[in-house]
């Protein structure tokens, strides 16, 4: 079943309806990917892209509707006869095992693994099918140490390994470098232009999209909302058809910067053993000024979670110093109080909030304890903190049942709005942000953009870390490239090229 | 047997000597414990499958009088107890370590209740080899007498180190340790790889118990284990999973504890009960050393709860 080079295979679906209960997840959606393709899927959360994809993967048994494999109707039971016709699937996070190397990862998936491996005959037959590969991945190295890009590559590797023509790729990209992405993309769509491969892609991603893809497939909603040829349409057409008519949020236009506005923080010297303990991260100098929006680019593991961490207060630090406003900041509750320091940290259900508190309480966490007028009291009353958090729900759009649910209940989009209007409320000088719209939808991505450009607007100096490249081009005063714990390069947004980031954030420099 | 007087060299040989007696139990905790962790399970049961293991390799060899059927019916036994670990831990929201905790207190629990009959008679021992043959000296004699069960534990040290990397089990058992959800992508099912490993980390903690009672100490007793299962845990830690790494750290925690016992032979009266706490101490300070508050083992399963 390994190294078997069969050609690509074209699959199509019918009428494909899902129910979850009274909830149905997908209605009547009929997508034709034919062999040799490349296919994108479009949508937004909860569109159905990924209920589609599963029923095709077999993980789900579709309602009603018909799946046809080459043209022949199928029934797929389970993800094991999925891979049998050839159906394999990349998912958005990693499904190697990391403590292997890529070879035993490859061996072990396969379906019949002999009980004693023979390492000389595996290696030898393994060389042999990558050398008709266009992928170069070391299979020698544990899968943990492998960059992003090398483990996604090697994710497709093992499905093409597998015997598998027809892929499912969810989201590819989103831990990849600009480089990395379009490398893995350019080697994907040669495969399929040379008739290897067929291929469906889940994206958010329109620069992708036009750049790769033949033909889209839109879903909303769990319906299609639109289907058609990459050249015939324009990004604008896309997105309408993904969000319909909903209104979307404006990014303010940005205020002018003042160059000689007041340094807010200041970093010197800062250093702070990261995750592994085996290296440290190592801030030199950084400033950023009052109405500016820093960004920093980095893949992620690049240091820029520490780098947050210590900020925040989560991660002690060996030395080097942080100034707010010209004094010391160690990222005490009563420091943040006075010197105005907000943060919105990346995954905010688990670093901003008590998942299984209210709502309500989790809106009060910066206020619950002071009065009116900033005096500490001895007694907290609920009441002022129902009040304070139904005004904060209703100005931020926080979509809850109720504000005494627990705030997990609550969508990811609606999470961060919580935590938004924590943080944005009250007078803000310093915001530090991570990755605010990891996994978010378009309306709400739009909005919390909106609202971060309206906090640097009024006055804050924010420092925005983000693995999304494009989030940072559209935000950022200056953008600085972290990489390997350090500080690595730095443009002002103008003279900002993708190129030049992506090769800083690769190492290549 | 006379004694000859060798004098201080008695210490080193006697360590080694004890270093190869007490660690046998050590290695077979530390390896059944080192192949459930690497499925990404804790059992910190295995205090009460030694114990329980060592009480029934007694009565049954006192029973038929063959120490090998003792030995045999403390695998079963140890892998009851594994799998009943395994089994309670396959529903979600258990943790592991509460059950673990759980069964040790019953292990050593029922172990005493059964065994009280066991505490007088007395059964055979498990065979030695005498590899010291070739000297005079009774002290070399003694220390190079070494049980089967000892090489038994070498080769396993070994075989599992090369299983690991080269058999498709070893690979799964790695698989669903790191990741389970690569694990159920391959269609594995992480609990009944778990339960396994489990059981079978239950059986060797049953074989090292045997060796408690059936040749070193050499009998049944209610204080038979000194925390060796607990100890062998934190030896699994120290060894980093790495079976080859289990059966040195065993030697060396054997070695400890042999000090107080060969400090008293040569003769030191004062201060050797001391020496009897090294092995803890020893516990201790690799505990703390290997330990940070800022970064996660490296080499550590990724499923394994304490290090998650």
């Amino acid at each position: 079943m390994s190294g078997t080079h069969s050609k690509a295979i074209g699959v199509e679906t019918i009428g494909m309806t899902m129910r979850f209960g009274a909830f149905t997840a997908l209605d009547d959606v009929s997508i034709k990917v034919p062999a040799g393709s490349f296919h994108a899927l479009l949508g937004e959360n909860g569109a159905g892209k990924s209920t589609l994809v599963k029923c095709m993967m077999g993980f789900y048994h579709p309602t009603s509707g018909d799946i046809l494999v080459d043209g022949r109707q199928v029934t797929i039971a389970s993800p094991r006869d999925a891979s049998a016709l050839g159906l394999g699937m990349v998912y958005q996070h990693f499904t190697l095992v990391p403590s292997l190397t890529g070879a035993e990862n490859l061996v072990i998936s396969r379906e019949r693994v002999p009980g004693v491996i023979d390492w000389r005959k595996e290696r030898g037959e393994l060389a042999a099918f990558m050398s008709g590969m266009p992928f170069k991945v070391p299979l020698d190295v544990k899968v943990a140490e492998l960059a992003a890009g090398e483990k996604q590559k090697l994710e497709i590797i093992k499905q093409l390994y597998l015997g598998r023509n027809f892929l499912v790729l969810d989201e590819p990209t989103s831990v990849l470098t600009p480089g990395e992405a379009q490398e893995v993309l350019g080697l994907v769509r040669g495969m399929t232009k040379a008739g290897d491969l067929t291929v469906l892609m889940i994206s958010h991603k329109f620069h992708e999209v036009t750049a790769f893809a033949d033909d889209i497939t839109v879903l909303r909603k769990g319906r299609l909302t639109g289907t058609g040829k990459v050249s015939d349409l324009s990004r604008r057409e896309m997105a309408a058809m993904m969000i319909g008519d909903q209104p979307i949020a404006a990014l303010d236009s940005r205020a002018e910067p003042k160059p000689d506005a007041e340094i807010v923080l200041k970093v010197k010297a800062l250093k702070a053993p990261d995750r592994t303990g085996l290296k440290s991260i190592d801030i030199a100098d950084l400033g950023v000024r009052s109405g500016e929006i820093v960004g920093i680019a980095g893949i992620s593991g690049n240091g820029q979670k520490e780098f947050l961490e210590v900020l925040a207060g989560q991660r002690p630090r060996n030395g080097g110093e942080v100034m707010v406003r010209g004094a010391t900041y160690a990222a005490t509750r009563a420091e943040a109080r006075a010197l105005n320091v907000r943060l919105i940290p990346e995954e905010p259900l688990k670093n901003a909030c008590a998942p299984r508190m209210t709502v309500a309480e989790n809106i009060a966490f910066r206020t619950f304890d002071v009065d009116g007028n900033g005096k500490p009291v001895s007694w907290i009353s609920a009441g002022a903190i129902k009040a304070f958090s139904a005004r904060l729900v209703e100005q931020f759009k926080v979509k809850t049942a109720s504000l005494s649910s627990p705030i997990a209940s609550l969508s990811g989009g609606n999470v961060q709005r919580a935590v938004l209007a924590r943080e944005l409320t009250g007078e803000v000088d310093l915001l530090i942000v991570s990755n605010p719209c990891f996994g978010l939808d378009f309306s709400a991505v739009a909005e919390i953009r909106a609202r971060i450009m309206k906090a640097r607007n009024a006055g804050a100096a924010v420092l925005l870390m983000s693995e999304d490249l494009d989030e940072l081009l559209e935000l950022s005063d200056r953008i600085l490239v972290m990489s390997d714990g350090a500080l690595v390069y730095e443009t002002p947004i103008a003279q900002a090229s993708v190129q030049t980031i992506g090769e800083h954030m690769a190492g290549h420099h | 047997m006379e004694t000859t007087d060798i004098g201080l060299w008695g210490v080193p040989l006697a360590m080694l000597g004890g270093a190869i007696r007490v660690s046998t139990p050590f290695i077979f905790v530390s390896l059944g414990e080192a192949i459930t962790e690497r499925s990404g399970r804790i059992n910190l049961g295995l205090e009460g499958t030694l114990v329980f293991g060592a009480m029934s390799a007694y009565a049954v060899a006192v029973m038929t009088g063959s120490p090998w059927l003792g030995l045999l019916a403390a695998a079963l036994a140890g892998l009851c107890f594994g799998l009943f670990h395994g089994w309670i831990c396959k529903f979600p929201k258990v943790n592991d370590i509460a059950i673990g905790i759980a069964l040790m207190l019953f292990g050593t629990g029922l172990a005493f209740f059964f065994g009280k009959p066991f505490i007088q008679p007395s059964a055979p021992d498990l065979p030695a080899i005498p590899f010291g043959a070739w000297s005079d000296i009774p002290q070399v004699q003694a220390a190079l007498n070494v049980n089967v069960l000892f090489l038994i534990g070498a080769a396993l040290a070994v075989f599992l180190w090369w299983a690991f990397r080269n058999t498709r089990i070893g690979l799964i058992v790695r698989v669903v340790g790191d990741s389970a959800d690569a694990a159920r992508a391959m269609g594995l099912n992480p609990n009944t790889v778990r339960l396994l490993a489990t059981g079978v980390g239950g059986a060797l903690a049953g074989i090292g118990g045997a060796y408690l009672s059936l040749y070193y100490p050499g009998s049944w007793t209610e204080r038979i284990s000194s925390g060796q299962g607990l100890m062998a845990v934190a030896l699994v830690i120290f060894a980093r999973w790495n079976p080859l790494g289990c059966f040195a750290a065993a030697l060396l925690f054997g070695g400890a504890g042999a000090l107080g016992p060969a400090l008293q032979s040569v003769g030191v009266t004062q201060g050797y009960y001391l020496f009897y706490a090294a092995p803890y101490i020893l516990t201790l300070v690799i505990m703390i050393a290997t330990s940070s508050p800022s970064r996660t083992l490296a080499g550590a399963p990724g499923e394994l709860s304490i290090t998650k």
